[in-house]
């Protein structure tokens, strides 16, 4: 296990390093000087040789390269052009919105995807089962941004005065904001680390107002987020309820599964026990694959219910052409793309005792 | 005792097994397919709806109207609209344009779009995968690590990246979801050289004297053909997708290019009053990438049966 991880994590190093090159080499890419871009487009010649200077832009793309690994491991992701502010706090704010949305998107679609999924297979052919799977066919169709859209219109406008209202945009209601875990907690003089994770948790306002036993906060949150996970998760949900029925369908007509029955076992445990969690193998690949969606999701939920997460800032900073904040945000996603994808292969040792990690 | 009827069934010709070659009888298997055919009748109405557009749609889809108001609700004269208005199904947009005509003239886009991104990854892809799957070594190890790095990355934020830098437009979104499909080519085509590449009739064929050209394209590559056909219907769908979403972030195609993905970004904000403009073009993108998903669906049952789904 521990030789496994081991190596999957040495493995990992190239398609990291890969994709950190890959990303650097775009922002360079982009024509336009980066002093005109950062001091203005009226900056005279000698700042902008001074600025060339401390920036180190005179040296070779190599060496910048490195020198950008090395800010990297020190948790320097550079500065945003537009508000001057270190693009990790960038993060540290924006990133906590997307993954509480992205988690929130994919319990629904976990659960919904293999409740419908399982259903469809026990009861094939029946009129559940015909309606679940046109229901996933269009679900895969649908643009998550309409879907969005609609949910908002549906929601906050049709259902308006009824209990089932909820809320079309933002994180939190107006007059309620974000309370900084470091004062709650009488923190000062924080820095580096620390720093940052302190900052995300009090971002992350589901857990944040957990913590704090704010439950008035944690209930208006909690609103703010069911329609976009609903819109987030809905395409997740249809391809995970599909594999869910096809990969049920295949482990029933296994023969262990008819030996089962046949020595008078309990039919929910024949299901639950052994064709369940065979079943789950394929279904966990494509919740592993679905991260991948579901980020890409989460980017345009955002924008359609305007949530202060990484799309809405994804979007700002590429009109502003704040590209340090661009190419910290590219980085980061994928990370985390590769880190559930690395899980997603340490689960499958957990499953089936069968896939030995080596 | 009765008499027990022995008598050989005779061979009449009706009753032999008519031979088909695979392609017809893929082509049968995918005609009975049920899902299949609501998918072809969806893609060949919106195939008829983008040749005949100029005929159907009443309205030029770039011009504005006078005399309407912005963003009025549709107007259907079978639906109790006062005769003396003038009919717009679908209502008019933002810019007092018809919406229905807009709507239309989409269709072709969205075509287009699906299949100029699809067909450019296959290319490349299915080019890079040859090459990988057949030269091996070194050159294999480093396209393939290439190709991981950008499977990688999600894929809509990697075109979302790679437009930031070539700068919004229709062509830039094109060819930014044109090549973060091609690594799932690449891989297919790939896979499928080295599983065939050392079977015994391309052995006999390069004994024969074949050149490794000639193997490649005569006897390896028709094999990867069948996967490709499936995994780029498919791939159509997931494009068309991408474009629209580019298109709904300000990325893709610029006003007042009839794109349903812009249509719908332009007027998310109207969602609350004039709710039309939103639902229309989005049951557009979904109907059509429905299309190519049922059609996707159907091709892999009926072509490749060791990829075949459980039920239709």
């Amino acid at each position: 296990m521990l030789q496994f991880l081991t190596r999957r994590l040495i493995l990992l190093v190239p398609v990291v390093l890969g994709l950190l090159l890959i990303t650097f080499i775009i922002v360079r890419l982009i024509p336009g000087d980066p002093c005109k871009a950062f001091l203005g487009e009226r900056a005279t010649e000698a700042k902008c040789a001074e600025f060339r200077e401390r920036y180190g832009l005179n040296d070779s793309v190599p060496v910048q390269f490195l020198r950008y690994l090395g800010n990297l491991v020190q948790g320097d992701l550079g500065m945003s052009v537009k508000t001057s502010q270190p693009v990790v706090d960038v993060i540290a704010q924006r990133l906590p919105m997307t993954m509480e949305l992205a988690m929130a998107a994919m319990l629904f679609a976990v659960t919904g995807g293999v409740v419908l999924g399982v259903i469809s297979a026990l009861r094939r052919n029946s009129t559940i089962d015909v309606i679940t799977m046109v229901i996933a066919n269009i679900g895969v169709s649908m643009p998550v941004f309409w879907l969005g859209l609609m949910l908002a219109f549906f929601f906050a406008l049709v259902l308006k005065d009824t209990f089932l209202s909820l809320p079309p945009s933002a994180r939190l209601s107006a007059g309620v904001s974000v309370v900084s875990l470091a004062t709650h907690w009488g923190l000062t003089d924080l820095q580096g680390l620390p720093r940052f994770i302190i900052m995300f948790l009090s971002n992350s306002v589901i857990f944040s107002s957990i913590v704090r036993g704010d439950w008035a906060m944690l209930g208006d949150a909690t609103r703010h987020l069911i329609l976009p996970a609903i819109a987030v998760g809905t395409i997740p949900l249809a391809v995970i309820a599909r594999m869910t029925r096809s990969s049920m369908l295949e482990v029933l007509g296994l023969d262990y599964v008819r030996t089962a029955r046949a020595k008078g076992l309990v039919e929910r445990m024949v299901l639950s026990k052994h064709a369940f969690r065979n079943a789950l193998i394929p279904i966990v690949t494509i919740i592993g694959l679905e991260t991948g969606a579901l980020l890409s999701g989460a980017v345009l939920t955002e924008t359609v219910f305007a949530l202060p997460g990484v799309g809405t800032q994804l979007v700002t900073a590429i009109s502003a052409r704040d590209y340090s904040v661009v190419q910290g945000f590219t980085v980061v996603i994928a990370l985390i793309f590769v880190v559930v994808n690395l899980l997603v292969d340490l689960s499958y040792a957990y499953l089936d005792p069968r896939i030995r990690l080596d | 005792m009765s008499s027990v009827d022995i008598s050989v069934p005779t061979l009449t010709p009706e009753s032999t097994y008519q031979r088909q070659s695979p392609g017809v009888e893929a082509l049968r298997r995918l005609a009975r397919h049920r899902s299949a055919r609501v998918g072809f009748f969806i893609l060949f109405s919106l195939i008829f709806i983008a040749i005949f557009a100029e005929v159907i749609a009443p309205y030029n889809p770039t011009t504005v109207l006078s005399g309407v108001t912005r963003r009025s609700p549709p107007c259907v004269h079978l639906l109790g609209c006062p005769e003396d208005q003038e009919q717009h199904i679908f209502g008019i947009d933002g810019n007092s344009r018809d919406l229905f005509s807009r709507i239309i003239f989409g269709s072709r886009l969205s075509l287009q779009i699906g299949l100029v991104t699809i067909g450019f990854a296959i290319l490349t892809g299915g080019l890079i995968g040859a090459i990988a799957g057949f030269v091996g070594g070194w050159v294999d190890n480093i396209l393939m690590r290439i190709m991981d790095v950008l499977m990688a990355f999600p894929s809509l934020l990697l075109a979302i990246f790679i437009v930031t830098v070539l700068g919004p437009g229709l062509i830039n979104a094109l060819l930014a979801i044109g090549i973060i499909s091609i690594p799932i080519y690449a891989r297919l085509v790939r896979a499928t050289i080295l599983s065939i590449k050392e079977l015994d009739y391309v052995s006999a064929s390069r004994a024969l004297g074949a050149s490794g050209i000639v193997l490649l394209f005569t006897r390896v590559m028709p094999n990867a053909l069948t996967p490709l056909i499936v995994r780029g219907t498919l791939g159509i769908a997931t494009a068309i997708l991408d474009a629209a979403a580019l298109s709904f972030l300000g990325l893709g195609a610029q006003n007042p290019t009839p794109e349903w993905g812009l249509m719908l970004g332009q007027e998310r904000g109207s969602v609350f009053n004039a709710p039309h403009l939103v639902f229309f073009p989005g049951l557009a993108i979904m109907l059509t990438v429905l299309s190519f998903n049922l059609i996707g669906d159907g091709m892999r049952d009926a072509l490749d049966p060791r990829l075949r789904s459980e039920g239709a």
